[in-house]
């Protein structure tokens, strides 16, 4: 048996030298891509396979994010930010690959399977110590979604919110604006995802969830009947606003080429035209100190 | 094997990032205490559904061991019982009864997720610790029933004088074994809301991008777990030297 073992042992070791070989052939591959639509001069040699940008997005991706879980339609607000980044870095439609992760594939310390991953990350500190962000390509608020007669509704300052059952969706950014911020006097409840957060609203359980303001116009318009976004919150009452990046393996070097790109869609209005084709974000009302 | 592997894995190309994800001291640091805070939830949940496991579970496997024609109706109500609830996934109940009966228009404190998840979980477990029970029960021979019933006690004396204490002594590790799998099993109730141990390890895991507080939360469980195996190996033991007196080794 010990030596069936040794055996094994030696055999695995063997194993993964050999792909750390692999990876190393695959970072030397450098050939500028001089064809039409492969991607630009700085992308050269950076991307995961030449020519060709791999962008991942979630499993399955949401509205308004992403429409019917389908992002090589360009349609919503994500698919049509990652084509136009695509563009910008000269990757033509046929060039650009989708693949699929969850949040934690993508922190994950391995080799990464995407050259950006976008649903939703909001760039924070901590999270910067295991991933690269590229700037933001967009910015919200946290809102709060309630079913019409709750304790929730009508409130309009953050001392008001401080008896409220709260309830958030795991490991988002609404979740420690929760308990951060307006530090409700008892412990929110937490969910894997907005159907159970959906459940226990309409079990009573919470009297609201708080997530960003364009998933709240999307989960009291199509998700939760009897639901609507009681109020979205002011940008400085955490100090900073919800800023959304794209994910890249740390200390990436395409994360440049793609902040180049983000800035020159800003500056030319693509990014806000793109927001106000998906995005609806008025009408709530704002809930300040 | 455990040396190759110590001296090896630290030679990996990329151990430096499975370091610093899974065994990140900084972050194990800052996110303890919490994991420390919200297990304690976990005891409480595992406290108060083990007595009332117990106790249905008892009363299902006694029922199940009833002989009286009187009772039958009452014996298929524990088959089913027992077949449905053992059969269905945990996840399932804990979903269904943690939402689905506070859905149907209970006020606070009723409708707390604690409470209905706590219920899903008794309801289930009682089903496997029935069947341990009924285990035990049946395995006391049948003469020791004739003797009682000669000596001129009841059929519910022989059971509660004679049967019982004989059953439940022999059950004891298997009893262990579900209660090792209770106590992991309670962190299913953050499904519906309570932010328990795994939830909190989780929150932290997307706060940091980092899976070292999974790794806080199974010491804090293993610093539970293992003392609760090697106490039932122990019983174990202790069985074997009062009942058969010899070892062969």
């Amino acid at each position: 048996m010990r030596r069936l073992a040794v055996i094994f042992a030696a055999a695995s070791s063997l194993a993964l030298f050999a792909c750390s070989d692999d990876s190393d052939s695959d970072t030397t591959t450098t050939e500028a891509s001089s064809e039409a639509g492969a991607g630009n001069e700085c992308t050269a040699g950076k991307t995961l396979e030449d020519g060709v940008l791999t962008i991942a997005t979630g499993t399955p991706a949401y509205s308004p994010w992403v429409i019917d879980d389908a992002p090589e339609s360009k349609e919503g607000f994500e698919a049509a930010v990652a084509y136009a980044v695509a563009e910008e870095l000269g990757f033509s439609d046929a060039n650009v690959k989708w693949v699929r992760t969850s949040f934690d594939e993508a922190i994950q310390p391995g080799a990464k399977n995407f050259d950006f991953n976008l649903q939703q990350y909001s760039i924070t500190d901590e999270r910067k110590e295991t991933v690269s962000f590229s700037d933001p390509y967009y910015t919200t608020n946290q809102a709060m979604v309630g079913l019409e007669g709750s304790a929730a509704a009508g409130v309009g300052t953050l001392a008001d919110l401080k008896s409220i059952k709260f309830g958030a969706q795991s490991g988002t950014t609404s979740l420690d604006f929760i308990t951060e911020v307006i530090q409700p006097d008892t412990e929110p409840y937490v969910y894997d995802d907005n159907a159970a957060a959906k459940a226990a609203l309409e079990a009573g359980q919470v009297d609201a969830i708080v997530v960003d303001l364009p998933t709240a116009f999307y989960i009291a318009a199509v998700e939760i009947e009897g639901a609507s976004v009681v109020g979205q919150f002011a940008a400085d009452l955490s100090g900073q606003a919800d800023e959304f990046g794209l994910v890249f393996d740390l200390e990436n070097p395409l994360v440049d080429c793609v902040n180049t790109a983000l800035a020159t869609l800003k500056d030319d209005g693509t990014l806000a035209e793109i927001e106000s084709t998906w995005l609806n974000e008025t009408g709530a009302p704002v809930i300040s100190e | 094997m455990a040396i190759a592997l110590i001296i090896a894995i630290p030679k990996m190309p990329r151990w430096d990032r499975v370091k610093k994800s899974f065994f990140n001291g900084e972050v194990l640091g800052e996110t303890f205490p919490k994991l420390l805070d919200a297990f304690v939830l976990d005891i409480k949940i595992f406290l108060w559904s083990v007595p009332i496991i117990l106790f249905i579970a008892m009363l299902v496997a006694v029922t199940r061991n009833s002989r009286s024609p009187a009772l039958f109706p009452l014996r298929i109500l524990a088959v089913v019982y027992v077949d449905v609830m053992r059969g269905v996934p945990v996840l399932l109940w804990i979903y269904l009864i943690g939402f689905g009966v506070p859905g149907l228009g209970l006020e606070r404190p009723w409708n707390s997720p604690l409470l209905w998840g706590s219920v899903a979980l008794v309801l289930t477990y009682a089903t496997y610790v029935s069947e341990v029970f009924r285990a035990g029960i049946e395995s006391v021979h049948e003469s020791q029933r004739a003797a009682a019933r000669s000596l001129g006690l009841s059929n519910a004396q022989t059971m509660r004088h004679v049967v019982l204490p004989q059953a439940v002594r022999r059950v004891i590790p298997p009893l262990m074994n579900d209660m090792v799998s209770l106590q992991k099993d309670v962190a299913l109730v953050s499904l519906i809301g309570p932010i328990e141990i795994l939830r909190q390890a989780g929150i932290d895991k997307s706060k940091f991008a980092s899976f070292t507080p999974y790794v806080g939360a199974a010491i804090i469980f293993l610093a539970i777990t293992i003392p609760m195996t090697r106490t039932t190996d122990w019983l174990l033991e202790r069985e074997r030297r009062r009942t058969s007196g010899t070892r062969v080794s």
